[in-house]
């Protein structure tokens, strides 16, 4: 299915702030085409560019974890919630201005369903 | 009806014989997959606690690496289009390892650095103690993340295979197993009705022949009373004294 020798990359899509911090961690690329594979929101783009963006990065074979801001998530949430796939993983990060609420996150709120409330202790 | 009552078969020993093997079958594969699921739930559980562990340790280190972003501001203004432009290769990169449950194949996430940092030259003017801070903090996040994400597809891959084998298990409980267990019900109770009318029909014939008997008895009873049979009888043949002729010797 996948190739275990090559290695896969992680995109980033989120705010300015958020994505120079990865890119300085060392996970930007531009592909041979010259695609990045970080897409930067800020207040002037549209949400139909965000989900053209995210709908690009999961259709990429060489993109293996994508992580998303958990307030650009919530924009386009009926798309990431109707993403299935094991390949990339769609992770929701906390983003700088807005704190992290785990009650949006997709993953836990369908582990929610399944367990009692003390497990989240 | 009986589409869905039992197994469509005819009542013979054979059929019998078939359909407790099939059962044995359905009860040792209905074992077999309840274990599996068992331990796919352990696991799951188990995933899910490092899930949320992991999760508000995200926040920490998120939160940290978001403040060193903003003392880099501070110190060696604003880089955030150099970094955007100056982007070629990654230098961390995913690599994909198979990790196997019971049978379920769960993918993990193992991060390498690979090549040279396609930054180094920002902040070579001030702020260059920030921007290693900067990368170090965000190198750390990243690997957070990475192990997050392998604990997270773990989540969802064994959560629809749970799903399945659960469901696999209801049905060999709940319905091939009845099923199997009507048939043989079936079978055993068309087997017992076969022996009793068996039994019954011997039994009738017996009568008959009773009766057949009967009759004869008491004709000869009344051929005697009438004194016709008894010289019959002194006229019957003494088979030891009287030679045969068919006899060899």
């Amino acid at each position: 299915m996948t190739h275990a020798a090559k290695g896969k990359l992680i995109a980033v899509i989120g705010d300015e702030d958020t994505v120079v911090g990865f890119l300085l961690g060392g996970v930007g690329e531009l592909n041979k085409q010259r695609h990045p594979n970080f897409f930067v929101v800020n207040k002037n783009t549209a949400v139909s560019e965000i989900e053209e963006a995210f709908k690009l990065f999961c259709k990429r074979d060489d993109i293996g974890i994508i992580l998303i801001s958990q307030n650009i998530a919530e924009m386009i949430r009926y798309v990431v919630d109707s993403y299935h796939q094991t390949i990339p993983t769609v992770l929701e990060i906390p983003s700088k201005d807005y704190p992290y609420d785990a009650n949006k996150d997709s993953i836990l709120r369908r582990a929610k369903g399944m367990f009692s409330s003390e497990d989240f202790r | 009806m009986s589409g869905d009552q039992r197994i469509n078969v005819f009542p013979s020993r054979m059929a019998q014989t078939l359909m407790k093997t099939r059962l044995k079958g359905a009860q040792k594969g209905h074992s077999l997959l309840k274990k599996k699921s068992d331990a796919l739930t352990l696991r799951f559980r188990a995933i899910l606690g490092k899930i949320i562990e992991t999760k508000v340790q995200m926040g920490e280190v998120m939160k940290e690496a978001a403040f060193s972003l903003a003392e880099t501001k501070f110190a060696a203004g604003d880089v955030n289009q150099t970094v955007l432009q100056s982007v070629s290769k990654a230098q961390i990169k995913v690599r994909t390892r198979k990790d196997n449950v019971a049978g379920v194949n769960l993918p993990v996430f193992e991060h390498y650095v690979e090549g040279g940092d396609s930054h180094e030259y920002i902040g070579i003017a001030k702020g260059g103690e920030q921007i290693k801070k900067l990368k170090r903090n965000y190198l750390t996040a990243v690997k957070l993340l990475v192990d997050l994400a392998s604990l997270q597809t773990s989540f969802v891959t064994l959560d629809e295979v749970i799903k399945v084998t659960n469901r696999r298990v209801n049905a060999i409980e709940h319905v091939i197993i009845p099923k199997i267990e009507r048939t043989l019900a079936y079978i055993v109770s068309e087997l017992d009705e076969r022996e009793r009318e068996e039994f019954f029909r011997l039994k009738k014939v017996q009568e008959k022949k009773k009766q057949a008997k009967e009759k004869r008895e008491k004709k000869r009873l009344e051929l005697i009373g009438a004194g016709q049979f008894a010289e019959d009888i002194s006229h019957a043949r003494n088979i030891i004294e009287d030679k045969d002729d068919d006899v060899l010797f």
